[in-house]
């Protein structure tokens, strides 16, 4: 795709594009540094924009919208056109929607926001600080779909503006052929209409005309009550192709000539290949060649199943990089360690130590969680193409400008002669960004793609088996953390002191909504081999856990109810005061339960996006955790696609579900235990509760959706737990827990 | 020696080895890529095919077993229900009526496992899903699944 792009003489946040064989373009910019890949370029050039999204209205009417994020099954694609076709008035059965290209005009507006704030691109999503490259991605080469930004930032800032702008402009081309005021017009369905007269022309037939107007810096949006698409169960545009087979994920990729390669890789973190011997393999069937990584060995072959058995029966020996030692054992024990030395502020107010030592009560606890691995159906895959100084790429991911990038630097192509196709993915949920945190001593699946098709003369797709997406993911971090609180004489809280490990983004996961006046909120670190990545909500994974439990605990120490404690002490918090009312309104929470279940509930604000869960819970006859129904209210401020939004708030329990009962990745021997679905297990249609979900709509600024419904499920099914059996649990998940009464832990009797 | 088999009513004829998974003979001898590759041994559900009928995780199945079958993928699901060329079948409408995949990377082996379920059991009581619907979909979709049956089992 060429856009011949008018270049912007002024700052603006609107480029009119012009005209594109017949279609009027229109794109919306952010202010900032240029994409130029050397540092004094970026310099020199500094304050040239960028295009993030784009539109064009095509001569037949037709509308296309051009959206820079990846759709992972969460609906970007469908919700951000609805978002533009609502400014321009737009008849959505003349809308069509497709992801951006991989080109640096289609660099998102997520990062711009970040820029604009004065804040730098998070670390989850930018990568090794110390790489030149990753001056240059934080400026340009961001693509990314993550932290449920694409609605709140992209929609809002950028497909608002854009279909606004149109609009105004085709309004105006039609109010100077009519010769009469803009006033005089109105639009309805892609047809601007004159008032009081016969007369109207569909936005195809304007699209010469309005290329001659600049589109305004700041066009009138509509107001809600004005919404005729937004806010309407809408059906997504991908999903035809995915129930009659011809949706292309990333392993679908099928270019001409295209080979396999399977992996050999250290199974240990940090390890290398001490020595191999590939004759005995290169004597199989279909087997072509095999290419030496520092961390294995890949086995290419002309059929993925004889390149991964081949891969299996090489002759080859690991060193262990020193990490041979490390377990999930000797982790926590580091992190044990840590907890008790120097810490740094996170939060701090009031005098939480002075205020412990006045408290009429203290309450401590400590809270652990583990590895989780992201499990995506579909395994980690690549597929490259080195060739004629070029390369050619066929991957879905969170990022396909940054996978561009990437390659470049690993086959040494110029970044310019690189070519990402986009494909589909097979699940994301953070596992599929091209770099990571610590990304010098983790390289990922993409690097090691790059480097096998500098070797190999065909296109060549590096699949990973389900064993080797399990034990070279890039974890959700296994962290620890120690509570204390003080409760004064008529049982609250007057003091909250959290020591934990890893201060991960998002930064405000460690905060609690309470009030509670003196807060000492810390954190230590203590690196391990282990490679880390973002996971669904991120931090707010481990801290929800922590702090909603821990809450939970002081109201049962303080002789109240949870939800009676909770709303007590959101006297400040009016969404979160709603969000929990509903939830417990919708459960009938305090109203009688069937014998043996019991309500358990929290609370979390994550990306802008408050949700309460309230989990009904039972043991069943072997005494494993049944969650019967989960009701969640959710304010998002406003919702974009009612479908698409409750399909993403069930998703995220699920996903939240699986986690609290079964995830558990640990470390023996400096590698991963776990290597498939029967020992990483998964929550089916058979343990699937009831979900119900409530809106609020608040219309408060728009929160994102993907994430926020995680978080609140694994301390709530622990806060049920702990009223059903008298077993307050601190670590996850909860298979590891006898809850029988035999356990011995039931005398302390829940109230 | 050469393995014949039909899929969604062709005749192929393959020489490879016997027991090369039928996913990898579909895949990555005949591209037909809706058959998805999830774990390789039968606990995920992404491969699902048909072989006469029934429902097998093909990354499980020995190419040289399904000698001789009638294999149906998603690719062929419609035509068995008497679809036209790119028609659905009323299970397939069902799953874009509710808007069933998110990502939709399990979605093939599911369709497969829930048509052959409605083929053996037409009016499956919720348990009966549970137990015969094992495959794994990590994005959840598994209301919208269980919506879906209902609307053609209520039909």
């Amino acid at each position: 795709m060429a856009f011949d792009l008018k270049k912007p003489t002024r700052r603006q946040m609107l480029i009119g594009g012009g005209l594109a064989g017949g279609a009027l373009l229109i794109g919306v910019a952010v202010s900032g540094p240029s994409r130029r890949d050397r540092e004094d370029e970026i310099a020199a050039e500094g304050g040239e924009r960028f295009v993030i999204t784009w539109l064009k209205i095509s001569p037949d009417n037709v509308t296309t919208v051009y959206v820079p994020h990846s759709d992972m099954g969460q609906g970007p694609i469908t919700a951000l056109a609805m978002m533009a076709a609502e400014e321009m008035d737009a008849d959505w059965n003349l809308v069509r929607a497709e992801q951006a290209p991989a080109e640096p005009e289609f660099a998102n507006e997520s990062l711009g926001l970040f820029i604009t704030k004065g804040r730098t691109a998070p670390d989850m999503l930018a990568g090794a600080a110390e790489t030149l490259w990753y001056n240059v991605a934080k400026f340009m080469s961001m693509q990314i779909t993550g932290g449920s930004m694409a609605v709140r930032y992209t929609g809002q800032h950028g497909m608002r503006i854009a279909g606004a702008a149109a609009k105004e402009m085709l309004v105006k081309a039609a109010a100077a052929r009519w010769d009469c005021s803009t006033g005089d017009c109105e639009v309805r369905e892609s047809i601007v209409y004159r008032k009081g007269k016969n007369q109207s022309a569909t936005f195809g037939e304007l699209v010469a005309d309005a290329a001659e107007y600049s589109p305004s810096a700041a066009p009138t949006l509509k107001t809600p009550d004005q919404y005729r698409i937004v806010g309407k169960p809408t059906k997504r545009f991908d999903v035809p192709g995915k129930v009659d087979g011809t949706a292309r994920y990333g392993l679908d990729a099928r270019p001409e000539g295209l080979v396999y390669a399977a992996l050999r890789q250290s199974p240990v973190f940090g390890g290398k290949v001490k020595r191999y011997d590939a004759s005995e393999i290169l004597k199989r069937r279909g087997v072509k060649q095999v290419v030496e990584l520092p961390v294995g060995v890949a086995v290419i072959a002309d059929n993925f199943w004889r390149a991964k058995e081949a891969a299996a029966a090489l002759d080859i020996e690991f060193d262990d990089g020193g990490n041979g030692g490390v377990s999930s054992a000797s982790i926590f024990e580091g992190h044990e360690k840590a907890l008790t030395g120097e810490s740094t502020e996170d939060k701090e107010t009031g005098d939480a130590e002075g205020a412990l030592k006045n408290a009429a009560r203290v309450i401590e606890a400590s809270y652990r969680v583990p590895y989780l691995a992201h499990a995506t159906m579909e395994p980690m895959n690549c597929t490259v193409w080195v060739h004629d100084d070029k390369a050619e790429v066929w991957v879905g991911n969170q990022d396909p400008l940054g996978t561009r990038a990437r390659i470049a630097e690993m086959t040494g192509v110029d970044y310019d002669n690189v070519k990402v196709h986009p494909m589909l993915l097979g699940g994301g949920f953070g596992r599929r960004i091209p770099y990571r945190a610590g990304f010098s001593e983790f390289p990922s699946e993409i690097d090691y793609a790059a480097m096998i098709a500098r070797e190999v003369d065909a296109p060549v797709q590096l699949v990973y088996t389900r064993e080797d997406d399990m034990r070279h993911d890039a974890y959700r971090i296994a962290v620890a953390n120690r509570m204390k609180a003080g409760l004064d004489a008529d049982g609250n809280p007057v003091a909250w002191q959290n020591r934990y490990v890893y201060k991960d983004e998002p930064a405000e996961a460690p905060h609690i909504p309470y009030a509670v006046e003196n807060q000492s909120i810390r954190y230590v670190d203590n690196p391990t081999s282990v490679p880390r990545g973002p996971w669904r909500s991120v931090a707010h994974t481990q801290h929800t856990f922590f702090n909603e439990s821990f809450m939970d605990e002081l109201a049962h120490e303080a002789g109240r109810d949870p939800y009676d404690f909770r709303m007590a002490l959101l006297k400040d918090k009016p969404r979160h005061r709603a969000v929990l009312r509903l939830a417990a309104e919708k459960a009938g929470y305090g109203g009688t339960l069937r014998e043996g279940h019991a309500f358990g509930l929290a609370v979390q604000q994550s990306f802008e996006t408050i949700v309460a869960e309230v989990l009904e819970v039972s043991l069943d006859e072997d005494n494993r955790p049944r969650v019967h129904k989960v009701t969640c209210a959710v304010d998002c401020g406003r919702v974009v696609n009612p479908d698409t939004a409750e399909a993403q708030v069930q998703s995220a329990v699920i996903y939240g579900l699986t986690a609290a009962l079964y995830g558990q990745i640990t470390i023996e021997g400096g590698a991963v235990a776990q290597g498939n679905f029967p020992d990483y297990p998964m929550v089916k249609i058979a343990e699937t509760p009831v979900i119900e979900t409530h809106f609020i709509d608040s219309g408060a600024a728009m929160g994102g959706l993907g994430e926020p419904g995680t978080p609140p499920v694994a301390p709530a099914l622990a806060n049920a737990i702990f009223k059903l059996t008298g077993k307050r649990i601190r670590e996850l998940p909860m298979s590891i827990h006898d809850l029988s009464p035999a356990s011995g832990k039931f005398a302390q009797a829940a109230d | 020696m050469p393995i014949s088999f039909r899929v969604n009513g062709k005749e192929h004829t393959l020489d490879v080895e016997e027991d090369m998974p039928l996913l990898w003979a579909l895949r990555d001898e005949l591209g037909l890529t809706g058959t998805k590759f999830g774990c390789g041994i039968a606990a995920c559900g992404a491969c699902t095919v048909q072989v006469d009928g029934m429902a097998m995780r093909s990354c499980s199945v020995p190419v040289s077993y399904a000698d001789g079958s009638d294999i149906t993928t998603i690719e062929g699901l419609a035509a068995t229900h008497g679809a036209e060329e790119g028609g659905l079948s009323p299970l397939q409408q069902a799953w874009i009526e509710r808007q069933v995949p998110q990502c939709g990377y399990c979605q093939s082996g599911m369709l497969m496992a829930v048509d052959a379920l409605l083929k053996d059991n037409p009016q499956p009581s919720d348990d009966e899903i549970g137990q015969a619907i094992t495959n794994i979909c990590r994005c959840g979709s598994y209301p919208r699944v269980v919506a879906a049956i209902r609307d053609v089992t209520r039909a």
